[in-house]
């Protein structure tokens, strides 16, 4: 939008840097074009149809042809916001991935900058360590946790009362609401972590020696140079970093879902996404599904748009 | 400013213009199949957690029904249980692409008959020779809207498994009702504290239901086509309290107990951590790789008074044949080779499944004791949940089990809990 006022703002240019501009704009046009049709196709054409679903009474049957499509408007969107469970499961869902969101970066930060002190063998440790967690499938991941932290065979448990917290000894770790949250962010932290902790430690490996060495000159302790001198270069990326955790901590599923058997005790650990299968996909109402859907990406789309602004205001290098 | 909020303008009504002039996809409707008497027969079976005697029964009526049917060849594809969903929906979606013969659950029959994609084998079980010998309570199973989808394959009913040497320790006989049930599984938890009195979950809905039906209730009702929600009745009510009070802390420490599923609570006894639980015939081969084996009996679960059982749900599976199938025939004689009683008999010994068949249950009942207590409980009278597509959705979204978690652990008292429920229910039934 910023771009249409512009020919009202600038006097019109001499010709030929007219012409050549348009060219340069066609070019743009051909270079951008591959990219755009491939997003159309992927993203543009599934969310209208996401859109376009959520407006209807679209179940299988619907799908299937074997019954005639009905127009809601925005039923689907008041059913939805007048659910109360709606409103309790956003609220759940924000608050844990908050957690999750800080946790991985706190941790993922703080081993970066543990990596880019310490010597090559116990890095590699580190990194293979890191890797091994990112690399283990979700399920896979959420079923060991599950079973080290087991009420009664768990490795957790035995290790806790076997050193005297006798009271551990059947303490099951998926009942109480704030407890199973707490065991599945520790497991999203767990495997979400080393995506931060690898860009944190390029970021701050890439940070050229002669700087940190001019601010140690002009006399900057470890800590002032920390915070005046690495922090604000690895800035872009620690943004990267967090957007792509909140997108990712708050379409969790499979840990919520494997974990507390589908949304904990009475659907007290429901997130989100896990609430919108249940209540929607898996009884197959995709109308109201989709209507989750799009407010889930609405909610994402302005996190991000937030973030994105407040960045690019507080830096203009951005 | 004015630039902009022309712009506005204009992407709003295209927008809209979009949302009216369009609709979402709809697949067309299922074209009506053929009745080709050679080709290829593409049949969809459940994969089982060890499926190789599953396949070998299967494998041989292949074999057979390919002696008989000459340019004939079958196709097995194995669908997980719990990807059925997509799988079904994508076949629903593009009936180019469905099988001709499919196993599939009876809960779901009534959701895919909606679909319109499924076949109505009324009249071909009436013509089958062995179509008589189907137990009525069963074939009912396959029916939604007085059109039979299915035939019945197996059936699956729970009973009541308990641990005869705890039992004989503290001198308890098997009880004869749903109290003494209670009383004896409190008093197992008192007098070893390390196992549940017995074990079942708050996810176990086809542990819940026998209690709601033992006490003369019902979880809803049909009146003119349309189903209520009957779980605030006096009944019911009875039911799902009672059933709540073994997830307590003197039976089943609802910290342990409250998520359990079914598969869950009958591993739980297995490996020897509880009492009693309520399982399957089809769990028994489960039970009998446990820690328990030779020390654990089967009974029906008991009703409200002395000598009665309680009614079981009846579960099972059907195989089905799909409407756009352009071999109709073959797909039905397939079908009723794989349910015919030689079949049955051989899908028994390879799968613990309880056959559809009186005839072959009866044969078997005879030959095998431990399929007595199951083969009794059938007898005494099975129910059967709602047969409406509301009913998948009800369980999707964990209704049930919801209201029975939140009064076991005193999250909402009765009323509240079963109000809750008796709205969520409406709304789904519409």
């Amino acid at each position: 939008m910023v771009t249409q006022q512009l020919p009202v703002a600038v006097p019109a240019p001499p010709a030929p840097r007219r012409a050549r501009r348009r060219r340069d704009g066609r070019a743009a046009l051909l270079y951008l074009l591959p990219a755009g049709i491939l997003l159309a196709a992927l993203l543009v054409y599934p969310i209208y149809q996401l859109v376009l679903i959520s407006f209807y009474d679209y179940g299988q049957p619907q799908a299937a042809g074997a019954a005639p499509l009905v127009f809601l408007g925005f039923d689907n969107y008041a059913a939805l916001l007048q659910d109360v469970q709606f409103w309790t499961v956003l609220a759940k869902t924000v608050g844990f991935a908050a957690a999750c969101v800080v946790g991985s970066l706190v941790v993922g930060t703080a081993l970066a900058v543990l990596a880019s002190r310490v010597r090559a063998v116990p890095r590699t440790l580190l990194f293979l360590a890191a890797l091994g967690a990112w690399s283990t499938p979700a399920i896979a991941g959420s079923y060991v946790w599950l079973f080290l932290f087991d009420t009664d065979f768990g490795l957790v448990n035995e290790v806790l009362s076997g050193i005297g917290f006798t009271g551990m000894a059947h303490h099951s770790w998926t009942f109480g609401t704030f407890g199973a949250f707490g065991l599945v962010a520790a497991e999203v932290i767990w495997c979400s972590f080393p995506f931060v902790l690898v860009t944190m430690y390029a970021g701050i490996k890439a940070i050229p020696a002669e700087v940190l060495e001019a601010a140690s000159l002009d006399g900057a302790s470890m800590w002032r140079s920390t915070w005046a001198v690495v922090l604000p270069m690895v800035r872009p990326l620690l943004m990267i970093a967090t957007i792509q955790s909140i997108i990712w901590d708050f379409k969790v599923f499979t840990q919520i879902y494997v974990m507390t058997n589908g949304g904990g005790v009475a659907g007290r650990n429901l997130v989100l996404n896990v609430y919108a299968y249940q209540q929607a996909f898996a009884g197959q109402e995709y109308g109201l599904g989709s209507a989750i859907g799009v407010v889930m990406t609405l909610l994402l789309l302005s996190i991000t748009g937030l973030y994105v602004r407040s960045q690019r205001r507080s830096t203009a290098w951005l | 400013m004015r630039v902009r909020r022309t712009f506005t303008a204009i992407s709003v009504s295209a927008a809209l213009a979009l949302l009216a002039g369009c609709a979402p996809t709809q697949s067309a409707p299922a074209a009506s199949g053929g009745d080709d008497q050679t080709g290829t027969l593409r049949v969809w079976l459940f994969d089982e957690a060890s499926r190789a005697p599953k396949e070998a029964a299967v494998k041989e009526a292949i074999t057979e029904f390919k002696a008989a049917h000459a340019g004939v060849d079958v196709d097995v594809q194995w669908v997980p249980v719990e990807g059925r969903a997509d799988k079904f929906s994508g076949a629903f979606n593009d009936p180019a692409n469905a099988p001709d013969v499919a196993e599939f659950g009876n809960t779901d029959v009534a959701s895919y008959a909606q679909t319109g994609a499924l076949s109505d084998l009324t009249g071909d079980i009436s013509s089958w020779s062995e179509g008589k010998d189907l137990l009525p309570s069963v074939l009912d199973t396959a029916k939604s809207g007085g059109k039979t989808y299915g035939l019945p394959w197996y059936t699956g009913i729970r009973a009541l498994y308990y641990r005869t040497d705890v039992f004989t320790e503290l001198g308890l006989k098997p009880p004869a009702t749903l109290a003494e049930l209670t009383d004896d599984a409190r008093k197992i938890h008192a007098a070893k504290p390390d196992l549940y009195g017995i074990s079942t979950g708050g996810k176990y809905t086809y542990a819940l239901l026998p209690f709601v039906w033992a006490n003369g209730g019902d979880v809803a009702k049909q009146d003119g086509g349309k189903w209520t929600s009957t779980v605030e009745s006096a009944q019911a009510k009875a039911g799902i309290t009672a059933y709540a009070n073994l997830l307590k802390d003197d039976i089943c420490p609802p910290a342990a107990c409250a998520n359990l599923t079914g598969t869950q609570s009958v591993t739980a006894f297995a490996g020897g951590k509880a009492g009693m639980t309520i399982g399957g015939d089809f769990n028994r081969k489960a039970v009998e790789q446990g820690a328990v084996k030779g020390k654990y009996a089967v009974v029906p679960l008991p009703g409200t008074t002395p000598g009665s059982v309680a009614p079981a749900f009846a579960g099972g599976n059907l195989l089905g044949v799909f409407g756009a199938s352009k071999r109709h025939g073959l797909a039905v004689q397939f079908a009723e080779l794989l349910a015919g009683a030689k079949y049955q008999e051989k899908m028994y010994n390879a799968m613990g499944n309880l056959p559809t068949l009186e005839s072959v249950q009866k044969k078997l009942a005879a030959s095998d004791p431990t399929l007595k207590p199951f083969v009794d409980t059938l007898a005494a009278g099975t129910k059967f949940v709602p047969s409406t597509p509301g009913w998948s959705k009800i369980d999707s979204q964990n209704v049930l089990p919801t209201a029975v978690q939140q009064i076991a652990t005193g999250g909402k008292d009765v009323d509240g809990a079963l109000a809750d429920a008796t709205a969520a229910m409406n709304k789904n039934f519409g």
